[in-house]
């Protein structure tokens, strides 16, 4: 098991080299010089814009700047010299002049905000897409049933941004249950109940349009299991309904789920784009869609390559737990 | 002794085409030692017998009439007049239950260890350490070698006649007084079968426990049997004792069926029988004899009777009855 793990990592390392080296030639081979970019739009000064161009490095040549790159995330770097001489640490992802920051301090920033969404969210649509989905396919063609059909439906059909949206509309500002978000994420270390405050309806719109998905997709892995011939085995055996659902049906209807949850989970972490923008929250994803709207180019590399990253490591994750769940796939 | 006696035992299966009679009308009874085989092609209502005695069926999806009598740890009680959470004490205890295919009949994610202990458990209030030291005692006595370290193994680790003898192991931990054993040997290559077929002897006498075995394969029938009812159409068309039937058999239907026995006393040459056409549409029956459409014999009967009236199961000899017009009223 631990020379799999160690070799996966491997594995997981050369991945993200591949990555982060594709991401650099998509940019690097974009029509934008990202020197003229630093410079503000109406901005016509060669000089200053050359002076930038050394400055941020991109003068020169693309391996060479892609070495420095890397050299960067193990080491730190700096940009210029002298009294204008600006440092970022190791692991450094590059200095947004836009932002006039170090991505790394801007994603350290912006990722507590995320995870902290997509957590909330995970632990909500489980709770919600397993229970219902459960109870749907225990009383299948019941009100239950019926009930979690209508459910999924308005979930799966429902954009998230609408859905915001429409909770802002109606539980902040019609029915006054909670105050207006205005932005101002507090980490849940300062102050635990004004970060559950303010993160409580991204979670919901966000776990909404996750669990109507997980409820059919718990619905269908139930019934299906239910009728394997383990599952009437159990039954001949004598062993109480309760527990034949409980233990027998969903430790084998719930595996895949481990596998969904995980990579779902991943892809949020790389952003909830709609979700933090309809509520202001300043998160990875925010971060991106700005980055993009200004070309600009360190933090758009830095946060395609953290969400690349996320992703292959989650799915190492899930991949070891899938191992301890199914005896099957467990490596010797 | 007897110990089960089967009475107007139906089963039909409501469709939007109408009602699917699975079982119509039969009655037998088992006693104590013996082994009663149950003999017919797919469709003929051998195994959908069974699960209607074990409780297996839906409730909800299925009609379920007559009257099963059988002598449990408890007393007399009746399988199909039972709540099915008051049948479940006895499933597994009473009466158990091995399955066609021991590929899917135990579940992948538990050690097949965990499994029996399970079944001892849910019928035993001791120690789980009484259960798996039983466990290892059955694990052994089915003939799996070095039962205290194999316990924790998982039943992708066994092949398939070695989990065909976990399933036995795991059906007999309760010293049941009745085994249903559904098509135990069809999944397994011939040596193997005929190795189960001898476990299952020598457990028989050394539990002294009734087998109602259902096949198709009229080769197991012969080694393993003592009585034998032919199932035709969802109902019972001969039975007799095992003797008997492959000496004298009554019905052409049944004749039908051992021609179609390759045997190595027959020139190579000679082709196997095959009894032509399909047995009949389960929703609606023949007026007459269900097996009428098919019989080669059929002309040896005046006036078609055998196609407008429906023949009733009458003795032939001690023991010996059938389902025909042909002989009728003759005693052996």
């Amino acid at each position: 098991m631990l020379s799999y793990i160690t070799r996966r990592l491997g594995v997981t390392f050369l991945i993200l080299l591949g990555v982060s080296f594709t991401v650099y030639v998509i940019f690097a081979f974009l029509p934008f010089d990202p020197a003229a970019l630093t410079c503000g739009k109406n901005c016509n000064d060669p000089g200053i814009i050359e002076a930038n161009r050394h400055r941020l490095g991109y003068d020169l040549p693309f391996l060479t700047q892609y070495w420095v790159f890397i050299k960067g995330l193990f080491l730190g770097r700096s940009y210029g010299e002298g009294a204008a001489l600006i440092n970022c640490p190791a692991p450094s992802l590059g200095y947004s002049f836009q932002e006039h920051s170090c991505v790394t301090t801007l994603i350290s920033e912006a990722l507590p905000v995320t995870l902290s969404l997509a957590i909330g969210a995970l632990v909500l649509w489980l709770i919600v897409g397993i229970g219902l989905g459960v109870l749907a396919a225990r009383y299948r063609g019941k009100f239950v049933d019926s009930a979690s059909t209508v459910f999924v439906l308005v979930g799966t059909s429902l954009p998230t941004f609408l859905t915001g949206l429409l909770l802002l509309v109606f539980v902040v500002i019609k029915w006054h249950l909670m105050p207006f978000p205005a932005g101002n994420y507090t980490p849940f270390l300062e102050d635990p109940y004004e970060w559950a405050q303010i993160l409580f309806l991204p979670w919901v719109t966000l776990a909404f349009a996750y669990a109507a998905l997980y409820t059919r997709f718990v619905r269908s892995a139930v019934i299906e299991t239910s009728n394997e011939d383990y599952i009437r085995t159990a039954r001949a055996k004598g062993l109480p309904e309760s527990e034949i659902l409980g233990k027998h049906t969903l430790r084998a209807a719930l595996a895949p789920i481990i596998t969904m949850a995980g990579l779902d989970f991943a892809g949020l972490l790389g952003g909830a784009i709609l979700t933090e923008s309809v509520f202001n929250l300043p998160g990875l994803g925010r971060l991106a869609i700005s980055a993009v709207i200004e070309y600009d180019l360190p933090i758009i590399v830095a946060t395609t390559l953290l969400a690349a990253a996320i992703v292959v490591i989650m799915n190492l994750i899930v991949d070891i737990l899938y191992a301890f769940i199914d005896p099957r796939v467990r490596i010797a | 002794m007897t110990i089960l006696d089967v009475k107007n035992l139906s089963v039909g299966f409501p469709t939007p085409d109408g009602v699917v009679r699975a079982v119509n009308d039969i009655s037998f009874s088992v006693s104590a030692g013996e082994t009663l085989a149950i003999v017919g092609e797919s469709g003929s209502g051998k195994t959908v017998t069974n699960l209607a005695l074990m409780g297996l069926l839906n409730t909800n999806t299925t009609q379920i009439s007559g009257s099963a009598m059988f002598k449990s740890h408890t007393g007399d009680i009746d399988l199909l007049g039972m709540d099915p959470n008051e049948l479940q004490k006895y499933r597994g205890q009473d009466i158990s239950m091995i399955f066609q295919d021991p590929m899917s009949s135990l579940h992948p994610y538990f050690s097949i260890g965990d499994q029996i202990i399970e079944a001892h458990q849910v019928h035993n209030k001791v120690d789980p350490e009484v259960s798996k030291a039983r466990a290892i005692e059955l694990l052994g006595l089915v003939g799996i070698p070095d039962p205290a370290s194999r316990i924790n193994s998982f039943p992708h680790q066994f092949s398939g006649g070695m989990r065909q003898r976990v399933m036995i192991a795991m059906a007999l931990v309760n010293n049941p007084s009745l085994l249903i054993a559904d098509e135990p040997t069809t999944a397994l290559d011939v040596t193997v079968q005929a190795q189960i077929l001898g476990l299952l002897k020598d457990l028989q006498r050394e539990f002294k426990m009734a087998i109602i075995l259902i096949t198709h394969d009229l080769g197991v029938v012969a080694g393993a049997a003592d009585r034998v009812n032919v199932m035709y159409a969802g109902r019972i068309v001969e039975s007799a004792g095992v003797f008997d039937l492959y000496a004298k058999p009554a019905m052409p239907y049944t004749q039908g069926l051992l021609d179609s026995v390759p045997r190595l006393d027959r020139p190579h040459t000679d082709r196997l029988v095959a009894i032509p056409g399909q047995p009949p549409s389960m929703i609606s029956l023949p007026d007459g004899c269900s097996f009428a459409p098919r019989c080669s014999r059929i002309s040896e009967v005046a006036g078609n009777k055998c196609l407008t009236t429906h023949p009733e199961l009458t003795l032939r000899a001690d023991n010996h009855s059938a389902r025909c017009f042909l002989g009728e009223g003759v005693r052996a």
